[in-house]
C-alpha cells in the first residue's frame, strides 16, 4: 500500500478529511504504554459506551473483532503507528479492547512454544 | 509474559500469542518477496513517523515538517492456530533506519539474513547486528536468478560466518523454499536454547 500520508483517511469511504494528529488531539504518547508491533488486540463485542466513541475508535473496534496485531491495525487503517497506538490505548483504558503482549524472549525460555511454531510452519 | 488487561467477558474472546521472525538484508535482496511467498495475506505496510534524530516523536511541533520522516515496515502473517500467530517483519532497506531494528528484533524468535550473491556485502551489517544481540539467525542466499556461482564455503568466507550459523540456499519467490528457510530459523533457535552464549 502506498497511500500518501496526506491522503490518510480520505478514500472512497469519504471519511473526515483531517490530519492524523487532530484525531488524537495532538497526543503522541499512548496513555497505556506497552503496545508493540505484534501486540495482539481484540475488541469486546459491544463498546461499554458506544456513543462516546469517535469514528476512528469505532473503526478500530470493528477491525479488531478478530484479534489483530497493532501493526495490522495501523496498516489496514493506513494510519501511522504512533496514532494507532494512542487510539488503541484509549480503547484499552475504556475496557473496549483487550490485549496481550507479544511473547518476549521466547527463545530464551520456551521450547514448547517454538515446537508449536515449527510444527505450524511445516504444516502450511 | 502475557497479560490480559481487561476481564474477558466472553469465553471466546481469546487473544493469541504472537511471535515474530525478522527478515533482514540489503535493498533488493528479496525480503518482501520471501515474506510474501509464505504469508497468508499480501504483505502489509505500516508506517512510523520519526524525527530526523531517529527517535519516536515526543511532540507534534514540526510533525510532517522537514524534520520528520516516514519509515515503512512490510510484514506478513502466518496464523498457526487460534492461539498462536507468527509475524514476518522485513527490515527497512535503507541504512538510515538502523535504529528501527531494535524494536523489530526485540522478542524475535530468530532472524533471516537474506543475501543476494551479486551483492554479498549487503549482508554484513545485518549479520553483525544479530551476532551482537545474540539473536539466532540463518543466512539465506537468494538464488532467484538460478545462477548460484559460489560454493557454500566461499559464501561463508566472504561473509565471515562460521559453521555455527546455518547457511541455506533459497528462492525467495518459492513458497516451499521460503518455508524451508523459516523452518531452519526455528530449528536453529531451538538448538540454541540451553546453550550458554
Amino acid at each position: 500500500m502506498t497511500v500518501h500520508s496526506g491522503d490518510w483517511w480520505y478514500d472512497e469511504a469519504a471519511g473526515p478529511l483531517v490530519r492524523p494528529y487532530a484525531l488524537v488531539s495532538g497526543r503522541t504518547r499512548p496513555v497505556w504504554g506497552d503496545l508493540h508491533l505484534t501486540t495482539q488486540v481484540r475488541s469486546i463485542r459491544t463498546s461499554n459506551d458506544p456513543a462516546s466513541l469517535s469514528v476512528e475508535h469505532t473503526e478500530i473496534m470493528k477491525l479488531c473483532r478478530k484479534p489483530l496485531s497493532v501493526a495490522e491495525v495501523a496498516a489496514y487503517l493506513h494510519a501511522p503507528l504512533v496514532v494507532v497506538k494512542v487510539l488503541l490505548s484509549d480503547l484499552i483504558q475504556r475496557g473496549d479492547v483487550i490485549t496481550r503482549d507479544p511473547s518476549r524472549m521466547a527463545t530464551a525460555m520456551d521450547m514448547n512454544l517454538l515446537q508449536k511454531v515449527l510444527d505450524g510452519v511445516r504444516a502450511i | 509474559m502475557v497479560s490480559v488487561q481487561s476481564d474477558q467477558r466472553d469465553d471466546d474472546l481469546a487473544v493469541p500469542v504472537a511471535v515474530k521472525i525478522v527478515v533482514a538484508g540489503g535493498f533488493g535482496a528479496g525480503k518482501t518477496t520471501l515474506v510474501g511467498s509464505v504469508s497468508e495475506i499480501t504483505p502489509l505496510r505500516t508506517e512510523e513517523l520519526l524525527t530526523a534524530a531517529g527517535e519516536e516523536i515526543d511532540d507534534i511541533v514540526g510533525v510532517e515538517g522537514k524534520n520528520t520522516t516516514t519509515v515503512a515496515l512490510d510484514f506478513g502473517r502466518i496464523t498457526i492456530n487460534t492461539e498462536l500467530v507468527l509475524y514476518l517483519f522485513g527490515t527497512p532497506g535503507q541504512d538510515r533506519f538502523w535504529f528501527m531494528w531494535d524494536e523489530l528484533a526485540s522478542g524475535a524468535i530468530g532472524a533471516v539474513v537474506l543475501v543476494d550473491t551479486r551483492r554479498l556485502e549487503t549482508g554484513f551489517a545485518a549479520i553483525d547486528f544479530f551476532e551482537r544481540r545474540q539473536i539466532p539467525f540463518v543466512v539465506a542466499v537468494n538464488c532467484f536468478d538460478g545462477s548460484y556461482s559460489y560454493t557454500e564455503a566461499e559464501v561463508r568466507h566472504a561473509l565471515d560466518v562460521g559453521d555455527a550459523v546455518p547457511l541455506v540456499l533459497c528462492d525467495a519467490r518459492d513458497r516451499e523454499s521460503s518455508k524451508a528457510v523459516l523452518v531452519r530459523v526455528i530449528e536453529h533457535a531451538m538448538s540454541r536454547i540451553g546453550v550458554p552464549a
